[in-house]
């Protein structure tokens, strides 16, 4: 890409076998970087790189890359597990009711099911601390919205076909809305750890109630 | 240590905190914000005699008044072709000089140009987030928006007249109409007609024009088949086409990822004379190598260093500078002497 990048695509679809191959890639990269690598940025199925064009060029990234590809171990080390608080409080999940119409489910079972997921984070994106968890139960999953709805406060917990996410701005979102979370996964204020997640990591949630959330429990 | 307080009068949107940029946090959804002309804001803090990368004022074409309310303190301004009036005296961009407590300075758009940068010999206060004080337009982190009322701190704050006059504008700054691209990293997503199309026609610059990037006017660039291709990074120059064949041009604070597909990107060395586009402007796509990208790249950043030596040098006072004039030219041309310091545009 341009005189700068180079995009690293292992397939075009969601899938853990690809994403399993798109971390070992960048945690080869961060362990081994080469000469004029900048920085790398894990995707679901893709690994971006960028590089010094001062240093280094298309065709010597390329030729490393391929190498890294072809030594990365098989094992990806397991992430970290992250908790997340969430409450399901009907003010801050008014997507609830319409899901379980769509699904057949009552509000609670979507609840259940949203909670007993098996998430991971596949990637960052979009905006600062926007992580993409994948892992929604297929009973749960729904099509994007037709409209974005405006003014979504950060924090809301939303979900679309397998993915969910935390939002950490106040953002338009045509994805459905069923919870909010104390938890930060940007801390704005914090220069030791800004960011909750790394790619890889797994994501479990814990359901507070509202008295828990207004006391800020797992802020 | 001597202070000089300044206060916002006015400042249209888009007016805000910027330095070098954020850089690494991509993998976090972070882009790198930063200038939009990012060798107008080395060219303004460079020629003061400041570090590259201490933070200055982002003007946008809704331009910036502010008044002096105590100190004194020397200030560059870089980029476009803006206006700029000191207490009554006009001047271009591109001049140094020195504002004083009690005057008013305002940066107006001029003939050409989208975005120019004030640095002020000193250190601006301005809130860091990750390490640097860019701002991020749609979190308003880092050093945030200039508004009305907003306060401007800058420390140390020196008057530095042996830099004052005028910058010498380069070429290269000066919007740029004909782009550099490589194709991809989609372009598999369209026919080759469509590529063509792409590269033979010219594409205008509409007023959905922001720090996230610039949408495009002119033949619909329609992607084959359905788009469901996994969201993936996106670097700042990607022309990423939507659903119903528009192209975006993505900017200093663009997304990080996106599920449209990218047709071509833009190379890194064009994009700041490309941002002094205007709406309405025209622009021509032309193809290259990656290899020849790099070649241009490695060109430019020779002269970029090149230029920047050559600003790094103090000019000397007033009085130096006619000394040496004197003991050169063996007489003083005053007139000459004027036309030389006004020559910014």
């Amino acid at each position: 890409m341009a005189d700068h990048a180079l995009l690293v695509e292992f397939g075009d679809v969601i899938d853990n076998h690809i994403h399993d191959r798109v971390l070992r890639l960048d945690m080869a990269l961060i362990s081994r970087p080469f000469e004029g690598f900048v920085e790398a940025v894990p995707a679901y199925a893709s690994v971006l790189l960028r590089f010094d064009p001062l240093v280094t060029d298309h065709r010597t990234v390329q030729t490393k890359v391929a190498a890294l590809i072809a030594s990365c171990s098989d094992h990806v080390g397991a992430g970290s597990l992250r908790e997340v608080a969430v409450c399901y409080d009907p003010e801050f999940a008014p997507d609830l009711a319409p899901i379980a119409e769509a699904t057949g489910l009552a509000p609670e079972d979507v609840i259940q099911a949203h909670l007993s997921g098996d998430y991971s984070v596949f990637m960052y994106g979009f905006a600062p601390g926007y992580a993409y968890l994948a892992g929604v139960l297929g009973q749960i999953q729904m099509p994007r919205k037709d409209a974005a709805v405006r003014g979504i406060p950060a924090g809301s917990i939303i979900i679309a076909g397998p993915q969910c996410l935390v939002t950490t701005l106040t953002m338009p979102t045509g994805w459905w809305i069923i919870g909010r979370s104390p938890t930060k996964i940007l801390d704005a204020s914090s220069d030791e750890r800004p960011f909750l997640f790394d790619v890889g990591d797994r994501v479990k949630f814990q359901r507070i109630s509202r008295a828990q959330f207004d006391a800020g429990v797992g802020a | 240590m001597s202070e000089a307080v300044l206060s916002v009068h006015s400042a249209g949107p888009h007016v805000s905190i910027q330095d070098a940029g954020r850089f690494g946090f991509l993998r976090y959804g972070v882009p790198a914000s930063g200038p939009m002309d990012r060798a107008s804001f080395a060219a303004a803090n460079i020629a003061l005699g400041n570090q590259v990368n201490q933070p200055a004022v982002e003007i946008s074409m809704g331009g910036l008044v502010l008044d002096c309310l105590t100190g004194s303190v020397t200030f560059a301004v870089a980029g476009g072709g803006f206006m700029l009036d000191l207490a009554g005296r006009k001047m271009g961009s591109w001049t140094i000089a020195t504002l004083t407590e009690g005057q008013r300075l305002a940066i107006r758009p001029g003939h050409w140009g989208s975005w120019t940068y004030l640095a002020f010999a000193g250190e601006l206060t301005a809130e860091k987030w990750l390490g640097s004080s860019s701002t991020h337009a749609m979190s308003g982190l880092g050093g945030g928006r200039l508004t009305a009322g907003t306060q401007l701190s800058v420390m140390e704050a020196a008057v530095r007249p042996e830099r004052e006059g005028s910058i010498p504008c380069p070429v290269t700054a000066r919007p740029k109409s004909e782009l550099h691209v490589v194709l991809g990293p989609q372009d598999r997503f369209f026919s080759r007609k469509t590529i063509e199309t792409f590269l033979a026609s010219p594409y205008r610059l509409t007023d959905a024009y922001d720090r996230m990037g610039v949408r495009l006017q002119g033949a619909a660039l329609k992607p084959d088949g359905l788009l469901n291709m996994p969201s993936e990074a996106i670097v700042r120059g990607s022309v990423q086409v939507a659903g119903d064949g528009v192209a975006t041009v993505l900017l200093a604070d663009h997304q990080t990822t996106g599920g449209y597909p990218k047709i071509a990107t833009v190379l890194d060395v064009d994009l700041d004379a490309f941002a002094q586009l205007r709406p309405r402007d025209l622009v021509a796509f032309r193809q290259v190598t990656p290899a020849q990208a790099l070649a241009l790249t490695r060109m430019r950043a020779a002269t970029a260093v090149r230029y920047l030596e050559a600003i790094a040098k103090p000019r000397g006072t007033l009085e130096q500078r006619l000394m040496s004039e004197n003991l050169i030219g063996g007489v003083v041309d005053a007139h000459r002497s004027h036309d030389h310091a006004s020559q910014g545009n």
